[in-house]
This record gives structure tokens, sequence and C-alpha cells, in this order.
């Protein structure tokens, strides 16, 4: 069975936040003012974590990308009232926009604070609708979004693959933050799948889970940095 | 008034002429009252018809704060909401007899906050227009469902539990003549209190008293385990269904105790809320103030002893971070303020009792703010930022609104139906009197049961 995961090494992750970037163009992730950034109401699918340790001159720097988790047990999922999430087959959790209700339940049950509401409807700037990704919904105003793992991409690759009369590959399908990390930090594939190196990767003694102790079995894997 | 209504209203009994006054006779103090809530009421419209129209983008809410004042009134209004049946239901079943001239405006209490309260978490969504897909794709392990089914299950039985006590004094108002007959005719379903019909309906009103029993509890405990389900420092707790229970109650007496102030003062309601009623309900307050303090030292020492870095983030930000002023107000409010005033005979007046109460439901109501805020702002992960929270003119005006909308509706209520049941009072007169003498004969030893049946 299919599970895909994602495995970000910590020590090659320099926080240029080029996955942050590509995120917001490939899923038409809306622009909002400075002043509503202020108030918190940024959305970013894929956001680089930065926190700083220890104190000066003696300090170090620590970066940290953090995506949805795509539980395997999502409290996201047991919570919503109306199914709008739900986890799909391949183990992707998904977003139903058009019927969820928005009330914000699922954003306060996830532990990893990754779902982001529409306090209004989406506004890009002029030059960048021309932009738009066609292959992405545009959501609405009053519901619920997160990092889909570019599942519009698994769908385009399926049918590529099945078009040309072949197996899906690990390169057919790349979120478009792995695909952009110039450091290859961020690994994408199929965690139950020998041939993806996600597999070998997330056994690795460095591979950690986000507060794997809540039981919410993460498909994420970061590799703590050795340093 | 009409001089053929005076004349009616003159023929009647004493009970029943003062306790139907107000639905003949109406001051100019009301409607000015009641101007101005329909304003304010008005307002709040007003905002929330901003809201729908540009989103909820109109309120202070972010990220991670998603949930804010309304989450707080719903929490608070179906609280408040357990004065009446619950409390009402409770002095019934334990055959309290100075209930009887509380439990109607308890009631009404309970029926009309519920709406209000409901109604929060639908003003709260994000897509309001979509409310039926609760219905449509109903998923049951959502505790938010739970939530639909028990306050929806809460209010039909709370409604009949306020009309079926109530339909002897709708046959008395229809056959009084002085309100609009036809009205009372058709609540009132043919009720001419035959002895068959009185004991039916004595019968009915047992059942319903025991039955709504759960049902009220089920409704806090269910909203008290929408928090705790998820697993967010501080709410993730097993004490938060019988905690928020035990603070629905409570806020519940405090608003009871507010009314009867009112009501007493504005009715001239003197004879029938008497001093030994504020006396008992001011006990009652004290009791769940001294609850209240159990319940809350039991969950934050909890918190602090387990120490887990998580739930401390929350705990400090509470008891000496951000959230200092509206914790210890709530201390003072839930606490300090009613034990002091409750624990002396002097203060259970109905001065003191609208000081306590008012102090209880302020306190309450920052109880439920330091609940949804605090947790909410600082989120588990340790590398999120933290979170701010100042509701928007929006919020605080459909706050306003839902204030003013229930004590609006409330008088208007008081101007249909009798707010302390006449029935009741006469029944009290007539039978009770008698058979609490016989009860308290039967708790003795049986040769004073013996001649006390000789007398």
């Amino acid at each position: 069975m299919t599970r895909w995961g994602m495995v970000i090494d910590l020590d090659r992750c320099t926080g240029c936040a080029a996955c942050e970037v590509a995120c917001k163009s490939e899923n038409n992730i809306a622009t909002v003012s400075p002043e509503q950034a202020d108030l918190g109401r940024t959305f970013s699918w894929m956001k680089v974590m930065a926190q700083v340790n220890g104190d000066f001159p003696d300090t170090t720097m620590r970066f940290m990308p953090r995506p949805c988790m795509q539980c395997d047990n999502p409290p996201c999922v047991k919570v919503c009232p109306v199914s709008a999430t739900y986890l799909g087959e391949e183990g992707i959790v998904g977003q139903i926009y058009a019927r969820c209700i928005g009330c914000r339940y699922c954003a306060n049950a996830c532990p990893y604070t990754v779902k982001y509401f529409n306090w209004y409807a989406p506004e890009w700037p002029e030059t960048a609708r021309h932009a738009l990704n066609p292959d992405v919904s545009v959501r609405p105003k009053g519901v619920i979004e997160k990092c889909t793992f570019c599942h519009h991409r698994l769908q385009r690759a399926k049918e590529e693959a099945r078009s040309d009369g072949r197996e899906l590959q690990e390169e057919d399908f790349q979120p478009a933050c792995a695909e952009v990390c110039p450091t290859t930090a961020i690994v994408f594939g199929d965690l139950d799948n020998p041939r993806h190196r996600v597999h070998e990767l997330k056994q690795d003694p460095r591979a950690m889970r986000l507060m794997e102790e809540l039981g919410t079995e993460p498909k994420v894997y970061y590799l703590t940095p050795r340093a | 008034m009409r001089s053929d209504i005076a004349a009616k209203l003159a023929s009647l009994p004493p009970d029943e002429q003062v306790l139907l006054r107000p639905l003949v006779v109406t001051t100019s103090r009301f409607y000015i009252a009641a101007a101005i809530l329909g304003g304010i009421l008005l307002w709040g419209l007003f905002a929330y018809y901003l809201q729908v129209h540009k989103g909820l983008g109109g309120t202070g809410l972010n990220r991670p704060e998603y949930w804010g004042i309304y989450i707080i009134d719903f929490v608070f209004f179906i609280g408040i909401s357990h004065a009446g049946t619950l409390i009402s239901a409770i002095l019934r079943v334990s055959k309290a007899e100075w209930r009887r001239s509380i439990t109607r405006s308890a009631e009404f209490i309970t029926v009309l906050v519920l709406g209000f309260g409901a109604i929060q978490p639908i003003i709260d969504l994000g897509r309001p227009d979509r409310l039926f897909n609760v219905i449509f794709h109903a998923h049951l392990r959502s505790p938010l469902l739970w939530d639909v089914t028990s306050i929806g299950l809460y209010f039909t039985a709370s409604t009949i539990y306020l009309y079926i006590p109530m339909i002897p004094d709708l046959a008395i108002i229809r056959d009084s003549g002085i309100k609009a007959t036809w009205f009372y005719t058709f609540l009132a379903i043919g009720y001419q209190d035959t002895p068959t019909q009185r004991a039916r309906l004595e019968r009915i009103i047992g059942v319903l008293a025991i039955v709504v029993i759960p049902i009220a509890i089920s409704v806090h405990t269910i909203i008290g385990w929408i928090f705790a389900m998820t697993l967010r420092p501080m709410w993730h707790s097993t004490i938060f269904g019988p905690y928020f229970v035990m603070g629905a109650i409570f806020s519940g007496i405090a608003a009871i105790l507010i009314a009867m102030v009112v009501l007493r003062r504005a009715y001239g309601l003197e004879n029938y809320f008497k001093p030994i009623h504020f006396d008992y309900m001011g006990r009652l307050l004290l009791l769940f103030s001294l609850l209240w303090f159990y319940f809350t030292f039991a969950e934050y020492l909890t918190a602090f002893y387990g120490a887990e870095p998580a739930e401390m983030r929350t705990f400090w930000a509470k008891l000496t971070g951000p959230f200092a002023v509206p914790f210890w107000a709530m201390v003072l409010g839930c606490f300090v303020i009613p034990l002091g005033l409750m624990s002396q005979k002097s203060m259970r007046t109905p001065r003191g009792t609208l000081i306590a109460s008012i102090a209880v439901v302020i306190g309450m109501w920052l109880e439920r703010y330091n609940i949804v805020v605090p947790t909410s702002v600082n989120p588990r992960w340790d590398m999120e930022s933290l979170g701010h929270y100042f509701p928007s003119w929006v919020e605080l005006s459909i706050l306003a609104g839902t204030f003013a909308g229930f004590i609006l509706l409330y008088m208007i209520a008081t101007k249909f139906f009798p707010i302390v049941s006449i029935w009741e009072m006469k029944e009290g007169r007539e039978q009770s009197v008698h058979e609490v003498a016989v009860r308290v004969a039967g708790y003795l030893p049986e040769p004073l049961v013996a001649s006390a049946r000789s007398e």
C-alpha cells in the first residue's frame, strides 16, 4: 500500500525558504496585507520555523521546514463535524473546501498548527493573478486549508504514467517544496516502497517525528542535526 | 388599562391579581428599557450582517487564536441555561417546597437563553450558509455533532418542561378574559383543572423533572468535552465534563437571583420572592462557590504538579503572564466575593445576593475566557510563535446584541405569561402545608405518627 511521506534532513536545511515560496506559487496561496499579517493571518502551508538557542555570542540557529505532518492518526479528522477533512487512501489528509463549514475545530485540534483559515476572500496582486496554477482550486472565504503534499501533482503523475503504460516512479511525483529545495534537504516518496529513498531514510538513527508521543503517527520525518 | 379589563382583574383572587397584573399593565419604564435593548439588538444584528458579508476577518480572531468571544459566549449562555431546568427539576424532585415561586422565572431563563447560546457557534462559522452540512454530512465521531444532538434534545425537553407546568395558568388567563382569549385557549389545550387532568399533569411533570436532569447534565458535559477531546494543553483534561456542569449550575443560580431581584422590584413581587428565598438561594450560591474553588484548585494543581512544559506555558500565562488580570478577576468573582458575602446571614438579602450574583456572572464569563483564549494563543509546539487576541468592535457588538436580545425577550415573555406559577402557589397553600406536616410526622418514630393521626 502506498503511504506518501517526507524526510527532511535538518543538517542540510539552510533556512533559505525556497520551499515556502515554491509552495505559495504552486498552491495559489493568497497574499495578505501587512496589517493582516500583523494580526497573524498569513498563509504558509509550508513554513520554515526558526529558533535561536543560547545567549549571545554563543548562539546557534535551528531551522525546521514544517508542512502538514499528514498523520496516519490525524486529530483534525476525528473532530470535523462534516468530514470535510479526511484521511485519503494513500495517506494524504485532504480538505473538501466545498463542504467545510468553517468551525475551525480541526485547526484547534492540530498539535502542529498547520491549518489556515480564510478570514476574507483570497486576494492576489494583479501581476500574480496571471500566474495562478489552474490545477489547484482557489479557496473561498470562510474555509480551512492546508498542505496537501501537492496532491494535484499526484493525480497528474498517475494519469501520465497510465497513458505511458508504466508504473509510477519516485521522480514522477514530487511536491513543489521537495522539487525546489537547493540542498535536497527535503526528500519525498512512498514510505512503504523499498525503491524509494524515504523508505531507507526514515530508518536512519537520526530520524524522528514531531511530538511522536501524542500517537498521531506523522508521515513527515526529520533527520536531527549531527552537531 | 381599559376599564373592563381592570374590572375583570379586580374580580380575580388576590394571587392572580398580583401575578397577572404585569400582563395587562405596562409602565413607561418598560417601554424605555425595551427601546434601548431593541436598539442594541439591532446594532448587533447590523454587526453580524457585516460579518456575513465580509467574512470573519472583521473579528479579532487569527491563527492560532481561532476561537474567541463567540465560543466564550456559547459556553457562557448555555451555562446560564442550566439555571432553570436543572435547578427547578432538582428542587421539584427533592420536594423543596420553597421552590414554588421561583421555578417559572428560572425555566424561562433556560429556554430563552438556550436559543441565544445555541446561535453563537453558528455566528462563529466561516460558512453559516453550509450549516446543514452537519446533518447532510454528519460525522458522528466529532464532539461538535454530539453537541448539536444534546442541545437539540435539551431545547426540546426544556421547552416542554416550561410549557406543561404552565398549562393550568394559561387556563386561568383564558378564563379571566384579560388577554386575547383565542391565544390562551389554543395554548391551554382544553385544560379545565378537573381532578383527572390535575393528576395527569402532576404525573407528567414528575416524569419530565427526572428526564431533564440527565439531559441537562449531558449538555454541558459535552461542551466541556469539545475542549477536552483535543490534545491542547490545559484543555485535554478529564475533569472538564463535571467542571463545566458545576460551573453551569453556579452561573445559573446567579442568573436566577438577578432575575428574582429585578422582577421583585419591577412587578412588586415582594410577597413571592421573600427574604427566605434569597437566604436559601444565597446558601446554594455559597455551596457552589466552594465547589467551584474545589474543582478549579484540583484542575490547576494537577497541571502544576505534573509540570509538563507545554501545560506549564499556558499555566503561567494565566497565573502570572498576560492573562493574570482576567484570571485573578475570575477568582475574585467566582470565589472571594460570593464566599465573603454569602457566608454571612446578613448579606443573604436581595441586595447582598444581587452583588454576589453579578460578581459570579462576570467571574464565570471570565472563567470561559480563561479556558478558551490562553490555551488558543499558546500552541503546544514551542517553535510556533505565540498568538494574541483583542476582540474587534464586531465581536463586542454581537456580544452586546446577544445580551440585549435575551433580556428583551425575557421582558416580553413576562408580558404574556405569569412569571410566578399561580396554580403552584395555590396548591402550596391548599395542599402542601398539610402534606408537609404529614411528611415530617412520617419521618419521626412510630408513636408520634400515631398521635399525629389521632389529631
